[in-house]
This record gives C-alpha cells, structure tokens and sequence, in this order.
C-alpha cells in the first residue's frame, strides 16, 4: 500500500573525554484519551473547570465506591492499538498500583501491568527524506490520571484538585529503539500526530495531555547492535528515567545533559545507578527523585472491584474499518496525487486542518501550486499574526480562486500577491476584485506596445544608452510594469522591449 | 519466604501503617504465617486451569461516555481536615 523505502539515521555518537558514546532511548508517553467523561466515573474531563468541581465520589475515593469502565475509553485504546499497528488483546485486566500521594486519593492508580489492552506496534519517525526510524512499540495499557498539586499558592500548604483525578490515559511504551534526543522528538512528534488523527488525544502538551517519561542510558558504539541482534539488555548501559516532561525541547535538553552525566560517571570509574530523575530546566541538570524510589515498590495486584476486559473482534473489527487515513498514507497520497515534494507533503499533513484545508484548494487545480500559495503564502501570513488554519480569513474557495486566476494567466504572479493581501484583509470574491479593480493582466500585445512606446520616445537618452549596455533593457522593462501598473505580462513586456530597442 | 523485622516495618511503611517498634517482632510472625498458607496454597497443581475472576460468569459492566456526575466540590470537600479556596490544602510536597 506504501511505498517507504528509507534508512536508518545516522546513530549520534557523544564524545566523552575518554571515548565515543551512543545513546539508547526507550520512551513512555502518556497521552489522555479524549473522552466527555473518566475512565471509571461519570465527571466530566473538561480542562480548566473550578477545582474539585469534576469529580465523583469515585475519583475522590469514598468508601464503598465501585468503578465501572467507561466504554468509549476502551474503544480510544483499541483505536489507538490499530493506528499503530499493533495487536489487539481482546482480554486485559487491571492491576491496582499502590502509593502513596496526596493527589492519589485511593492510595492506588488503577493501570493494566500483567495484561495490557494493546500489544506490539510500530510507529514510523522521518528524519529527512527517506530517513526514518522504526520504533518498536511494547504495549500500550490504559491507566488512570493523578489529580493536580499545586505548591505556589501557600508558602506552607500544597494545595490539591481532583479534577484530573481518574482520568483515562495510555501509556505507550516504546522499545528501545531511538537513538538520539533528535529522533526523541520527532518520535514524540510522530505519536502526537498519529493520535490527533486518530482523534483518540488531542495532543496538548501545554495543558498536560501529552506527557513522556525518557528512559536514557549509553552504551560504547557496537554494543546496541549486539542488543539487537540478542534483544538481551544486559548489553546496554543502566538506563535512569526522567519523568514528566511536557515539551519537545525540554526532552531533547533533558537527553543530552543525562547522557553528559553518566559519561562523565563511567569515564570517572564510577557506576550509573537506575533511578528516576526530574530536569531541571532552569539549572540545565537532572536530579534524583529520592521520594519517588522510596515509593518504588508497587506492590501491584489485579484489582478485586474490576472483572478482566473481554471484547470482541467484531468490535474491534469495526472500530478498524472505520479509522482514518493516517498521516503516512495522506502524505504518500499527497505526493501520488497532487505531485508534492516530500517537504511539502510532510508540512501539509502535519496536522488535519492544514491538510483538509489544502486538498479543498488543490481539489481540480495546479497542486504543487496550490501547495506553494498555502505552504509560502498562507502559512507564512497566519504564522505573521500568529494565527492557526482554522482562524484563517481567508477561505480555501478564495485561495482555490486566486490560484483559478493564475492558472488561467489572468493575473501575474506579483498581482497575485497583492489580490491575496486584498482577500486576507478585506475579504470578497477574488475573480470580482480582479474585474471590479482592473488588475487583469495585460496580455494584449498591441496595449503593452504602446506603453513601450510611450516609454521609449520619453526617454531619448536612456535609450542610446540602452543600445551600448543592452542590460538597460531591464530599466525599461521596469517602467513598462510601471506604466501598467504591474497588470502586464512581464514575459511580454521584455520580448517587446529588446524588439523595439534593436537589441 | 520469611519476613525479618526490618521487611515488616517496610510494609508497614508503605501502607502508611504505624507499628511501634515492640510490635513489630509479632507482625512478622503473623507475616509469615499468612504466607506459609499461600506456600501450602501454591503447592496445588492448577496447570491449564483459567484463573477464577467471578463466581458467576459475568462479564464486566461498561458505562457510556456521558457526563452524569461531578459538581460537588462542596460535598467532596466536606471530610477534608483542611479545604481553602476550593483545593484540599495539605502540608507541602514538593521536590
């Protein structure tokens, strides 16, 4: 169905006093299904609601509360399975994951350890044209949501919302299979998109909704392949986890001051001890997270209050026919289709809106063309006022009909510019604006002789001076353009120009 | 499996639980008896028997994905030893 011939990226290797180090990166994304409602409740998952205002007796853990499995979060998680390409459990169960934290109310997050919903997948990471990575993808299980601390409101107190407690979310577990905070990001990157295609998370690292744990340890060059080729670990460094981590660049950051870190420990002699490590963006370094390692020990159990998670292939099997195109068959069919470059197909489809916008202005028109004009001009418009696609004013029918016009060489290209800035100012029809305004191009041979014409018998001097330097042709040219108010064809204008000037 | 001591007061630890120190030596003993039982428990032979989930075949209960409960915060917020502004305030966490 795809054609993805690709290579590996280069795998980045870190200079440490003594040797080459390489770096081996397992990730843990937790992506928060979008749902109207919690994974085991009734409240609603609404962001930015008063505190505490979203939350069932069951998310706040009062005795004798039973949770019962919101349907359409399974139904996410299996989506989610199927657009990475990953097998479908059709029974999972959930495991009670003990701690203690005030924002956990239960003393236990309810998660899938023993029997994840969703096994192994994939997903594809494009480094460049025809580079790209295959993550491996372990399982994907669904989990519950913490609720919120928030430290700065009291200087003695933490203050606590529940509003994000219970929560769906899923885990998903990457192999080991990245291999620089580049490939991190665009790993992250990738996921992001799947999932917004998908509709199963919208993605919103800002607000919390995307989050990654990176798991970073170093191993001498030669070592990874031997990991691979045995799948067994104990050829790999001891890898520390950072946790929590909420945007691209703090996750490339995060990776590259870790692996300075332990280089500079196992070039000293010394050993890496497996913990858990929050960055610090402020500071540029990772420390320990001494409280979470003393609570390291789960003491996981299948929850009593919830039977294993039996569904059918027939429902998976429909929730498989109805899934979307995904973004590595948009973009292979943008190419086939519309004759984009692989660039432009990968800005086009990085996110639905852009894409559903372009195809409506591509639909029966130039594609590369249309691809230029919202990829150069659109875009680079929108980005000027810092606004999204979806707030563009100008609409893909107006764009779709300034492009009419320059297919048609009705207007040139320079015009055109103008015609858009008319459009995404003003509004209006932009073949109205053409006619009502009179930017037509001059097209008729007899009007742009004239105004040659009238250029050359004005300007005696410029023109014997044309005849010695025939470069002064542009001069005229120029004037041409001028004279008609940049409505002639400027191909036209210059063949008519050397003709008249003997040149 | 023998539990020492120092595992109980572990456990204990975990689950929040406060055992003075004199007690502890009795928690063990009680430790390792419940886990002697599991060890007679594991000697029966279940190969190729499915675990028992429920006691009568049933299959778990779905809900839909509407919006039927929440708008409380009074109600959640009234066992809360301490409640300001909306939050549950308890003594700083931070790390």
């Amino acid at each position: 169905m795809l054609d993805l011939s690709y290579t590996a990226p280069k795998v980045k290797t870190i200079a440490g006093a003594k040797h080459d180090w390489e770096l081996v990166i397992g990730m843990e994304v937790h992506a928060q299904v979008s749902s109207n409602a919690k994974l085991f409740s009734g409240a609603s998952t609404q962001f930015g609601a008063e505190p505490n205002s979203n939350v069932s007796f069951v998310d706040a853990a009062m005795p004798g509360m039973l949770p019962v499995i919101n349907e359409y979060c399974v139904e996410q998680a299996v989506r989610t399975g199927l657009g990475l390409k990953a097998q479908i459990n059709l029974v999972s169960a959930f495991d009670r994951k003990n701690y203690f934290y005030p924002d956990l109310p239960q003393g236990y997050q309810i998660s899938q350890l023993y029997h994840p919903i969703v096994g192994e997948g994939e997903v594809l990471v494009e480094m460049g044209e025809g580079v790209a990575r295959l993550v491996r993808i372990e399982r994907i299980h669904m989990e519950q949501d913490a609720g919120k601390s928030i430290h700065d409101m009291d200087p003695n107190m933490s203050f606590v919302d529940l509003n994000r407690t219970g929560v769906a979310l899923m885990e998903i577990v990457s192999r080991p299979d990245i291999r620089g905070p580049e490939e991190a990001a665009a790993y992250v990157t990738k996921l992001r998109q799947i999932l917004r295609y998908l509709g199963t998370c919208d993605g919103n690292m800002q607000n919390g909704n995307l989050r990654a744990d990176v798991n970073v340890s170093i191993c001498r060059p030669g070592q990874y392949e031997k990991y691979q080729e045995t799948q067994d670990f104990s050829h790999l460094g001891t890898r520390c986890e950072i946790k929590n981590m909420n945007s691209m660049r703090f996750i490339q950051q995060a990776i590259e001051v870790e692996a300075k870190r332990q280089i500079a420990i196992l070039e000293s002699g010394g050993e890496v001890m497996q913990e858990t490590r929050l960055y610090d963006p402020d500071k540029g370094e990772t420390r320990s997270m001494r409280s979470k390692e003393e609570a390291h020990d789960y003491r996981y159990f299948p929850d009593p209050d919830l039977l294993p998670l039996e569904i059918e292939q027939g429902w998976v099997d429909d929730i498989a026919a109805n899934l979307p195109e995904l973004p590595d068959e948009k973009k292979a069919r943008f190419i086939k289709e519309f004759g984009l470059s692989d660039y432009d197909a990968s800005v086009l489809t990085a996110d639905l809106d852009s894409a559903a916008y372009f195809e409506a202005v591509a639909e029966g028109r130039d594609g590369k063309l249309a691809a230029n004009w919202v990829i150069n001009e659109l875009f680079g418009r929108l980005k000027k006022e810092d606004h999204d696609i979806t707030e563009s004013p100008v609409s893909p029918a107006q764009l779709g009909g300034i492009i009419g016009l320059i297919s048609k060489g009705d207007i040139s290209g320079k015009i055109a510019k103008e015609l858009f800035e008319i459009v995404y100012t003003e509004g209006g029809d932009p073949v109205e604006i053409v006619e009502t305004r009179g930017m037509k191009q001059v097209t008729d041979t007899g009007a742009i002789e004239t105004a040659v014409d009238e250029i050359i018998a004005a300007n005696p001097a410029q023109v014997e001076k044309a005849k010695v330097n025939p470069k002064l042709a542009g001069w005229f040219v120029g004037q041409v353009m001028k004279a008609t108010g940049g409505k002639a064809n400027p191909a036209a204008v210059n063949q008519i120009v050397q003709a008249k000037l003997g040149l | 499996m023998s539990i020492d001591q120092t595992t109980a007061a572990r456990v204990a630890k975990l689950a929040r639980i406060k055992v003075e120190e004199d007690a502890l030596p009795a928690l063990a003993a009680e430790f390792n008896t419940i886990l002697g039982f599991i060890e007679q428990l594991n000697e029966v032979d279940v190969d190729g028997v499915e675990p028992m989930t429920s006691v009568t075949p049933q299959r778990l209960k779905r809900r839909a994905d509407v919006v039927t409960d929440g708008n409380q915060q009074a109600k959640v917020l009234s066992n809360a030893p301490d409640a300001r502004e909306g939050f549950f305030a308890v003594p700083k966490v931070v790390e």
